[in-house]
C-alpha cells in the first residue's frame, strides 16, 4: 500500500503533502482508540453526575448553582477555538506556510486560555457562595466531571505550546504533522464533551 | 530541625509505621509475621541488587532489558513480574488456610486486622499483579509473532505499560514494609474504606497501586487492539488470525472500555478520602451504590478479561498437540466475541442481595447463565479437535484437559450463584470464594502455564523439564481440588468468606483439608521453580534452535528460538489458517529469500522507566501525604512525556549483512538439526525441527 491510498478518519495529509507518514494511519487509530476509552470516563462521570443529582443534602441545587450566561459564553468561546484549530489543520494539510499555522494555532491557545479563566472564575463564585464539592453529594459530582474537563482543555493547551515550540524547532516533521493530527482529534473531542455539559449540567440545571 | 518540618517532609510517616519497630516493642506472633515479611522484601531487594552487582550485570540489564522496546522481552519481563506476585499472593494464601484451620474457637497466628491485610492483598496481587501481568506478557510475546509482525503498534508505549504495571506491584511490595494495607478487600467496597472508617494509608495504597495498574492495562489494549487491526502481515485476513489472537482481540477491546470503570471508581474514591467529596459517604448525598455499579462495571469484563486469553492458549495447544486443525474455527471466533459483548451485561450479578427489585436481579441472572452457552460451544469444539486426532500428553496439554474437567465443574457452581434466590442463601459464604477460584484457577492459571510451557522454547531456546513439570502439574491439580472443594461444603453450611476466627467445631476437618490443599500448591510452585532450575541446568541437551518443536502451526514457530530482534527477515505471506503447518507440508518453509532488506526498529528508550519509576513515587507521595514528593512527581511525569516529545532518532536500522549473518545461522542449525516424529518431542532427540509427511 502508498501512502496515498492509506485513508484514516479525520483529516488526511495523504492527498495534498508527499511526505505523509506512513504509520499516520495506526497512529490516528490508536489515537481514536485513547478517545474512546477516555470518552467512557467522561460517560461514566455523565452517569454519576446524574445519579447524585437527588443528593443536595439541603445544600444549593443546580438551580441555585448555576449562571447560564457565563455557560454560554464559555460554549461560543470553545466552539470557536474548534474553529480556528480546523483552521490550523488546514493550514498544515495545504501548505500555507509555518507563520500561518503558528498564527491559528495562537488563536486557539489564546481562547482556551480564554475559557479556563472563565471556568475558573465560575468555580470560585460557586464556592464562594457556598456551593463547595464537599457540601454534598451532588456538588461533588459536579465538581469531578466540570473541572475534569477544564483539566482536559488545561492539557490541551500545554500541547498547543509544545507543538508551536516544535513547529518552530523542527519545522513541519513527519513527528510533528502527526502529533498535530493527534492534537486536533484530542481538542474537538473536548468540545463534544463540552457540548454535553452544557445540555446536561447547565441547560438541564435551567428547569425548576 | 524544628518540629514543624518533619511533618511536611515525611507527611504521615512515623515510625511505628515500620513493622520492625512494631515487632521490636510488641512480640507478638502476629508482629513477627508482619516483620518477617517485610524482612523478606528487603532482603530480597538487597540480595538481587548485590547479586546483579557482583555479577557486573546493570549495564547488560538496563540496556538489553528495562529500556527495551522490543516487544519479546517486554513480554518477558511481565512474565517474570507475574511469577513474583505469584510467589507472595500464594503465601500470603497459606497462611490464610493457617489461620483459619488454627482459629477454630482459638485466636490462631494472625490477628484480625492482619488477616484482613492479608485477603486484600491475596484477591489485589492475584488479579491485578500475577493475572494482568502474565497475560500481557503472554499477548506481548505471542501475538506479534502470530500475525507476522516486528513489534506492536507503538512500542514505547508498551514499555512505559510495563513499568507503571511494575511501579504498581512495587507500591505493593512497599506496603509490606511501610505501614499497613487496605483491610476491604479486593474489591474496596466504600463506606468502609471511606476515611471514616479507614483513616489510615491501607486503603491509600490499594486506590493507586490499582490506579496505576489500570492505566497500564488500558494503554496495552489500545495497544494490543492497534497492532491487531493495523499491522498483520499480507494475507493475515481477521478468519485466518489463530484463535490466540482473536481472544487477544476480545481482551483488549474489554480492556479499553472496562479498565475505565475502574479509574474512575478509585478515582472518586481518592476525591472522597483526600478532598472530603461525598461521592460513596454515608451522609451529605453519597451513594455507595455508585461504587458497587462503576466497580463491577469493570469487575465482571475483567473476569473475561483474565479467562479469554487463557482460552486461546488452550485452543492453540489442544490444535498442536492433536495434530489437527481446530475444529469449529468460527463458532470460536463467534463464540470468544458473544462472550465478550455480554460480559457487559451481567455486571448486577455480583451484588443480587443489595437492594435492587427482583425483576431486576432476573435480568442479570438470565444474562449470566446465557454466557454458559458461548462457553460450552468453545468446551466442545476442543473435545471435537482432540476426536480422532494424534494426541500427545504433554504438559501443556494435560493442562488443557483438567482445565475442561475443572472448568466445567466451576460453570455448574456459576449457574448456581447466577440464580438469584439461590445466591441469597450462599451469598458471600465461601461458597462464592470456592467458585470463582474454581473459574480462575482453570480458567487462567492453568491457562497461562499452558502457554509458559507451550512458548517457553520458543522465548529461550530449549525446552522445560517434562518431569518437573509433570510433578507441577499433579500438584496444581491435586492441591486445587483439596484447597477448594471443602470451601464448596463449608460456604453450603453457611461460613461467611473473609472470617478470621471460627466458632463452629464440626468445620474443622473440612478446613484441615484445604489446608493440606494450600500445601499442595506452594509445592506446586516450588516444582515450578525446580523445573525452571532443572531446565536452565540442562539447556544444552534440550536446545530447539530450529525453532519448531512441537511440529506448530501458526507463524510464531517458522523462525529460530529465540527469535531474532527483527522477528521475520521477511514479512511473510499468509494463504490460510495454519501458514506454517501447511507451508511445511505444501514446501520448504525453511527456503531463504532470494534477498534481504535492511529493517527499521525502535531505539531502546528510557521513558518507560522514568516514568514507572516517577509514576511510583507519586503514588507512595500521595499514600503518605508527603506533597512535595507528589508535585515533584507530576511534574517530572509532564516534563518526562515532554522531553520525549522532541526526542527524533528513536530507529535503529539492521544493517543486510546482520540479517544475513543471523539468517544463515538458524538454517545452518536447521540443516545440522534431525527432523524427528511426534512421538519423540519430548525427548532430548527433539531440536527444533518436526518431520512431515506430504
Amino acid at each position: 500500500m502508498s501512502a496515498d491510498e492509506v485513508k484514516h478518519p479525520g483529516i488526511n495529509l495523504g492527498d495534498t503533502r508527499d511526505l505523509s507518514h506512513r504509520d499516520a494511519e495506526h497512529d490516528l487509530f490508536g489515537f481514536w482508540i485513547f478517545l474512546m476509552s477516555d470518552a467512557i470516563i467522561f460517560a461514566l462521570l455523565f452517569a454519576t453526575y446524574g445519579v447524585m443529582l437527588v443528593g443536595t443534602a439541603g445544600g444549593p441545587t443546580p438551580a441555585d448553582t448555576y449562571k447560564i450566561l457565563p455557560a454560554f459564553i464559555e460554549t461560543l468561546v470553545l466552539l470557536t477555538s474548534s474553529f480556528t484549530f480546523g483552521m490550523a489543520s488546514i493550514a498544515m494539510k495545504h501548505d500555507a506556510g509555518k507563520v500561518r499555522l503558528m498564527r491559528w494555532l495562537a488563536v486557539t491557545l489564546v481562547l482556551g486560555l480564554i475559557f479556563l479563566a472563565m471556568e475558573l472564575k465560575d468555580f470560585a463564585t460557586m464556592i464562594g457562595d457556598g456551593a463547595y464539592p464537599a457540601r454534598s453529594g451532588y456538588l461533588s459530582s459536579f465538581f469531578a466531571l466540570v473541572p475534569l474537563h477544564g483539566l482536559h482543555v488545561a492539557a490541551g493547551c500545554l500541547w498547543v505550546v509544545v507543538m508551536m515550540v516544535q513547529v518552530a524547532f523542527f519545522g513541519l516533521d513527519e513527528r510533528v504533522k502527526v502529533n498535530l493530527l493527534r492534537l486536533g482529534l484530542f481538542w474537538h473531542f473536548l468540545d463534544i464533551v463540552w457540548i454535553a455539559i452544557f445540555s446536561v449540567v447547565y441547560l438541564q440545571g435551567l428547569i425548576r | 530541625m524544628s518540629a514543624s518540618v518533619w511533618p511536611a517532609v515525611l507527611g504521615r510517616f512515623e515510625w511505628h509505621a515500620l513493622p520492625f519497630v512494631r515487632a521490636w516493642e510488641n512480640p507478638t506472633l502476629n508482629e513477627l509475621i508482619g516483620a518477617g515479611a517485610a524482612a523478606i522484601v528487603v532482603v530480597g531487594a538487597i540480595a538481587l541488587i548485590a547479586l546483579i552487582t557482583l555479577l557486573g550485570k546493570w549495564r547488560y540489564l538496563w540496556r538489553e532489558w528495562l529500556t527495551s522496546l522490543d516487544h519479546k522481552r517486554i513480554g518477558i519481563m511481565y512474565v517474570v513480574l507475574a511469577f513474583v506476585m505469584l510467589s507472595r499472593a500464594l503465601v500470603e494464601a497459606m497462611l490464610m488456610r493457617l489461620q483459619q484451620a488454627t482459629a477454630i474457637n482459638a485466636p490462631g497466628v494472625v490477628d484480625p486486622e492482619h488477616f484482613a491485610q492479608l485477603f486484600s492483598t491475596h484477591g489485589s496481587i492475584m488479579i491485578f499483579f500475577m493475572a494482568m501481568p502474565f497475560l500481557t506478557g503472554a499477548f506481548n510475546y505471542v501475538m506479534p509473532l502470530q500475525i507476522g509482525a516486528r513489534d506492536v503498534a507503538f512500542p514505547l508505549l508498551n514499555s512505559i505499560s510495563l513499568w507503571l504495571t511494575g511501579g504498581a506491584a512495587g507500591l505493593m511490595m512497599i506496603s509490606l514494609v511501610v505501614g499497613t494495607f487496605s483491610t476491604g478487600g479486593w474489591s474496596g467496597y466504600p463506606p468502609y474504606t471511606e476515611l471514616a472508617f479507614s483513616p489510615g494509608v491501607g486503603p491509600d495504597y490499594w486506590i493507586w497501586a490499582v490506579t496505576l495498574g489500570s492505566i497500564a492495562s488500558t494503554l496495552s489494549g489500545l495497544n494490543f487492539a492497534v497492532t491487531i487491526y493495523k499491522k498483520r502481515c499480507p494475507g493475515m485476513t481477521l478468519m485466518r488470525m489463530p484463535l490466540f489472537v482473536w481472544t487477544t482481540l476480545c481482551t483488549s477491546i474489554l480492556m479499553i472500555f472496562a479498565m475505565p470503570p475502574l479509574t474512575v471508581a478509585t478515582a472518586l474514591l481518592a476525591l472522597d478520602r483526600y478532598l472530603g467529596f461525598h461521592f460513596f459517604t454515608n451522609d451529605l448525598g453519597g451513594n455507595m451504590m455508585n461504587y458497587a455499579n462503576l466497580f463491577w462495571l469493570f469487575g465482571h469484563p475483567e473476569v473475561y478479561v483474565l479467562i479469554l486469553p487463557a482460552f486461546g492458549v488452550y485452543s492453540e495447544v489442544v490444535s498442536t498437540f492433536s495434530s489437527k486443525e481446530l475444529y469449529g474455527y468460527t463458532s470460536l471466533v463467534l463464540a470468544t466475541m458473544a462472550i465478550a459483548v455480554l460480559s457487559f451485561t451481567v455486571w448486577v450479578h455480583h451484588f443480587f442481595a443489595m437492594g435492587q427489585s427482583a425483576n431486576i436481579n432476573a435480568v442479570f441472572g438470565i444474562a449470566t447463565m446465557t454466557i454458559g452457552v458461548p462457553t460450552g460451544v468453545k468446551i466442545y469444539d476442543w473435545i471435537w479437535t482432540m476426536f480422532r486426532g494424534q494426541v500427545r500428553f504433554t504438559v501443556p496439554m494435560l493442562y488443557s484437559l483438567a482445565f475442561m474437567m475443572t472448568f466445567v465443574l466451576g460453570g455448574f457452581t456459576g449457574i448456581i450463584l447466577a440464580f438469584p434466590p439461590l445466591d441469597y442463601l450462599v451469598h458471600n459464604t465461601l461458597f462464592l470464594v470456592a467458585h470463582f477460584h474454581n473459574m480462575l484457577i482453570p480458567g487462567l492459571l492453568y491457562g497461562m502455564l499452558a502457554g509458559y510451557h507451550y512458548w517457553f522454547p520458543k522465548a529461550f531456546g530449549f525446552r522445560l523439564d517434562e518431569k518437573w513439570g509433570r510433578v507441577s502439574f499433579g500438584c496444581w491439580v491435586i492441591g486445587f481440588y483439596l484447597a477448594f472443594m471443602p470451601l464448596y461444603v463449608l460456604g453450603a453450611a453457611g461460613m461467611a468468606r473473609r472470617t478470621q476466627e471460627v466458632f463452629e467445631p464440626s468445620f474443622r476437618p473440612w478446613l484441615y483439608v484445604a489446608g493440606v490443599g494450600a500445601l499442595i500448591l506452594f509445592g506446586a510452585l516450588a516444582s515450578l521453580f525446580v523445573q525452571l532450575w532443572v531446565s536452565i541446568r540442562d539447556r544444552e541437551a534440550n536446545r530447539v534452535t530450529a525453532g519448531d518443536p512441537w511440529d506448530g502451526r501458526g507463524l510464531e514457530w517458522s523462525t529460530s528460538a529465540p527469535p531474532p530482534d527483527y522477528n521475520f527477515a521477511l514479512l511473510p505471506q499468509v494463504r490460510g489458517r495454519d501458514p506454517f503447518y501447511d507451508g511445511k507440508r505444501d514446501g520448504d518453509p525453511y527456503a531463504p529469500p532470494p534477498e534481504y532488506h535492511p529493517i527499521e526498529l525502535p531505539r531502546n528508550s528510557m521513558t518507560g522507566p522514568v516514568l514507572g519509576i516517577v509514576g511510583t513515587a507519586l503514588a507512595f507521595g500521595l499514600v503518605w501525604h508527603m506533597w512535595w514528593l507528589a508535585i515533584l512527581g507530576t511534574v517530572m511525569i509532564v516534563a518526562t512525556i515532554i522531553a520525549r516529545s522532541f526526542a527524533r532518532d528513536v530507529h535503529r536500522t539492521i544493517p543486510v549483512h546482520e540479517i544475513e549473518r543471523t539468517e544463515a545461522h538458524w538454517l545452518a542449525a536447521v540443516a545440522a538439526a534431525r527432523a524427528i516424529p511426534r512421538q519423540l518431542e519430548m525427548t532430548p532427540l527433539n531440536q527444533g525441527l518436526a518431520a512431515v509427511t506430504r
